[in-house]
C-alpha cells in the first residue's frame, strides 16, 4: 500500500469514528436555531462558527458525517450485492443470457448519465433519504456487473474449475464456492471508489433539493443554505466547512481506491 | 467493406434500441408520483372539476400502457387489456411529430422551451472542455516527462483534489473569491460575455483533473515506443519529440474520454447552472421541472439531455475507431 492510500484510510477511520460518536462529540442540538448568533465566526464556543439561522456548524458537519457515511454504506452495499449477483451470472451462463444482460440492459444503463437518471427517480418519486437511496443504486450496480461478469468470463477458463465440474459439481456450487471468490478481488476496488461516489451523489442531490430534507444536516443541504450572497459575505465559512468535510471524505476513498488498485495489480505499480 | 457497414448498421441499430428503452423509461416515469399528477401540480384546493379538466387536458386520465390492473369499486385490482388506445403511444405519436407535450403550468409546448434553452447548455460545456484541455495537456504533459519526480506527485495529488472536489463546492468558492471578495464577475446569470468564466471553470475543473491524470499516463506510454528512440536518435530536440511525436499519439485516448465527457459535462451542468443560474437545460429541469413539479417538463429535459448523451457518446466512439485503425482489426 502507498502512502496516499494510508492517509486515505486514517480519514477514513476519522470519519467513521466521528459518526459513531457523533452524540458524545458535537455539544449543540443540530437543528436549534438562535438569531441573536447567527453569522459567527469559529470560536471556542462555536468551533466552526454558526450559519444564517445561528446553527452550530460543528454539529452539523459532525452529524453530516452520519447520513454520508450511512448512504455511502448502504448503497454500496446493495449495489455491489445485486450487481455481483447479475454479473455473475451473465458471465456464467453467456449466451443468450449475457446478450440480453451485458449487451442490452448494461448498456442502457451505461447510456444513461448516471446523475440525470438519479435525478429524475427522485424528482418523480419525491425527495427522501430512501428514495435516494434507492435512485443511487439503480444507477450504481451496473459497475458491479460489468466488473463481475469479465472476471467470472476470465475465471471460468481455469482449471481448477474444470476439475469441479469434472467431479460432479452443480452450477450453483461451481459458481458460489469456486468461482465468485477467485472473481471478486476487483470488487474492493470498485467498492472503495463506489462510495466516494455514492458520498458525492448523495450531496448533489442533497444540494439539488433531491435528497434528505432540511433541515437534517446533510453537507450538500448546509452547502445550498450557506451559498446566498448574504451568507457568502457575512459567513463564508459555513460554506467552507462543509465543502472541506466533503472533499476529503471523497478524497480518503479515492486514495484508498487507487492505493488497492495499484496493490492489487503489479503492473501499475512500476509505471 | 461490407463488414463495415454491417458493423455501422448495428451501431445504429442499437443506438435507436437504447433511444427507445430510454424514451420508454422517460414517460413511464410520471406513473412513479406517488398520488395523483393532478393534484401535484394543482394543489389540494382544486376542485374535482379543475382537476377532470386538467387530467383531460394532458391526457392524464387515459389509460397509461397497453395494459392495467386497475382496481375496481370494491377496491380488488383486475388484468384489463387497453390496445392502442394509451398514454405511451400518445406520447410516441407525438415525439414522431416534434412534440413533447404541453407545461403544466404555462401550457407553452415544452420542445420550445428546450430549444430555447439548449444553446447555453451547449456553450456552457464547450466552454468548459477548452478549458479543461487547456489546463490538462501542459500539466500532463510535465508530469509525464518526469514521472516520480516531486513535481510528477504534486501534479497527481492536485489532481486527485480536483476530482474530488464537487462543483457545488468549487462554484460557491469561486462566487466568494470573484464575485463577493473582489468583486471582478458577476455571481450569476447570463449577460455579459465575462459571466461564462465562473461557471465553465466549475463545470471543467473535475475534467481537467481527469484529462490530467490520463495524459501524463499516455505521455509516459509513448515516451517507451521505439519511434521516440528513432526520433531522439536523429536528434531531434526533446521539445518536437514530445510535442510533435508523443502528444499526438498520447491523444487518442484522451480524445475518447473528452467525447464520453462531453455527456457527463451535460449532466454536471445541472449543478453548475442552479449555482450560477445559467439559463440552460439543467436550470429549466430543476427550477421549472422539478421545482414546480410541472413534469411535462421534466420527461422532455432529461429526454433532450440524454439523447444528446447517447448520441455524443456513438459519436465518439466512431471517431475513435477512424482515428485508430488497431480497434478497427479486432
Amino acid at each position: 500500500m502507498n502512502r496516499l492510500s494510508i492517509i486515505g484510510i486514517a480519514i477514513v477511520v476519522i470519519f467513521v469514528l466521528v459518526a459513531i460518536f457523533a452524540p458524545w462529540i458535537a455539544h449543540y442540538d443540530v437543528g436549534a436555531t438562535n438569531l441573536a448568533m447567527r453569522y459567527m465566526p469559529p470560536s471556542a464556543a462555536h468551533w466552526f462558527g454558526t450559519d444564517s439561522t445561528g446553527r452550530d456548524i460543528f454539529s452539523r458537519v459532525v452529524f453530516g458525517a452520519r447520513i454520508s457515511l450511512e448512504v455511502g454504506l448502504v448503497v454500496v452495499a446493495v449495489s455491489a450485492f445485486i450487481g455481483t449477483l447479475i454479473g455473475a451470472v451473465a458471465g456464467y451462463y453467456g449466451r443468450w443470457i449475457d446478450a440480453l444482460l451485458s449487451g442490452y440492459i448494461f448498456n442502457v444503463f451505461l447510456a444513461f448519465p448516471g446523475l440525470l437518471l438519479a435525478i429524475a427517480l427522485v424528482a418523480f418519486l419525491g425527495a427522501g433519504l430512501n428514495k435516494l437511496i434507492f435512485a443511487l443504486c439503480i444507477i450504481g450496480w451496473v459497475g458491479y456487473a460489468r466488473l463481475i461478469r469479465a472476471q467470472v468470463l476470465k475465471v471460468r477458463e481455469y482449471d481448477f474449475v474444470q476439475a469441479a465440474r469434472a467431479l460432479g459439481a452443480g452450477d450453483f456450487r461451481i459458481l458460489f464456492v469456486h468461482i465468485l471468490p477467485n472473481a471478486i478481488q476487483p470488487l474492493i476496488v470498485q467498492a472503495s471508489l463506489g462510495m466516494a461516489g455514492a458520498v458525492l451523489s448523495e450531496a448533489a442531490l442533497s444540494f439539488l433539493g433531491l435528497g434528505v430534507p432540511p433541515p437534517a444536516p446533510s453537507w450538500g443541504v448546509m452547502i445550498e443554505e450557506a451559498r446566498d450572497l448574504s451568507t457568502l459575505q457575512a459567513a463564508p465559512h459555513a460554506l467552507i466547512f462543509p465543502g472541506i468535510a466533503i472533499a476529503l471524505t471523497v478524497l480518503a476513498f479515492n486514495f484508498i481506491g487507487d492505493g488497492l488498485r495499484e496493490y492489487l495489480d503489479p503492473r501499475q505499480r512500476r509505471r | 467493406m461490407k463488414r463495415k457497414l454491417f458493423g455501422l448498421l448495428r451501431r445504429i441499430g442499437f443506438l435507436i434500441l437504447v433511444v427507445w428503452t430510454v424514451v420508454s423509461l422517460v414517460t413511464i416515469l410520471i406513473e412513479l408520483v406517488p398520488g395523483d399528477p393532478a393534484v401535484a401540480v394543482l394543489g389540494e384546493q382544486a376542485t374535482p372539476e379543475q382537476l377532470a379538466q386538467f387530467r383531460a387536458k394532458h391526457g392524464l386520465d387515459r389509460p397509461p400502457f397497453f395494459f392495467g390492473f386497475p382496481s375496481d369499486d370494491h377496491g380488488q385490482r383486475h388484468f384489463r387489456l387497453y390496445g392502442l388506445d394509451n398514454r405511451y403511444d400518445d406520447y410516441w405519436v407525438a415525439i414522431l411529430h416534434g412534440d413533447l407535450g404541453n407545461s403544466f403550468r404555462t401550457d407553452q409546448p415544452v420542445i420550445d422551451l428546450i430549444f430555447e434553452r439548449y444553446p447555453a447548455t451547449i456553450e456552457l460545456a464547450i466552454a468548459a472542455m477548452l478549458i479543461a484541455v487547456a489546463i490538462a495537456i501542459p500539466l500532463g504533459v510535465v508530469a509525464g516527462k518526469n514521472r516520480g519526480t516531486l513535481l510528477d506527485n504534486g501534479l497527481s495529488v492536485i489532481a486527485l483534489v480536483g476530482i474530488s472536489l464537487p462543483s457545488f463546492v468549487i462554484g460557491p468558492m469561486l462566487v466568494y473569491l470573484f464575485a463577493v471578495k473582489l468583486g471582478w464577475l458577476a455571481p450569476s446569470g447570463r449577460f455579459d460575455w465575462s459571466d461564462i468564466i465562473l461557471p465553465s471553470f466549475t463545470l471543467g475543473a473535475a475534467l481537467s483533473a481527469i484529462l490530467t491524470r490520463m495524459v501524463r499516463s499516455s505521455v509516459i506510454e509513448e515516451l517507451g515506443e521505439g519511434y521516440v528512440r528513432t526520433a531522439r536518435a536523429k536528434g531531434l530536440s526533446e521539445r518536437s519529440v514530445v510535442y510533435k511525436h508523443v502528444l499526438k499519439n498520447g491523444l487518442i485516448p484522451v480524445v475518447t474520454v473528452l467525447g464520453l465527457q462531453l455527456g457527463v459535462l451535460l449532466a454536471g451542468a445541472i449543478i453548475t447552472e442552479k449555482i450560477f443560474g445559467w439559463p440552460g437545460l439543467g436550470l429549466l429541469l430543476v427550477e421549472d421541472g422539478i421545482g414546480k413539479r410541472d413534469y411535462r417538463i421534466v420527461q422532455g429535459c432529461v429526454l433532450a439531455i440524454s439523447t444528446t448523451y447517447i448520441i455524443a457518446n456513438t459519436l465518439t466512439d466512431m471517431i475513435y475507431r477512424w482515428l485508430d485503425p488497431r480497434i478497427r482489426v479486432q
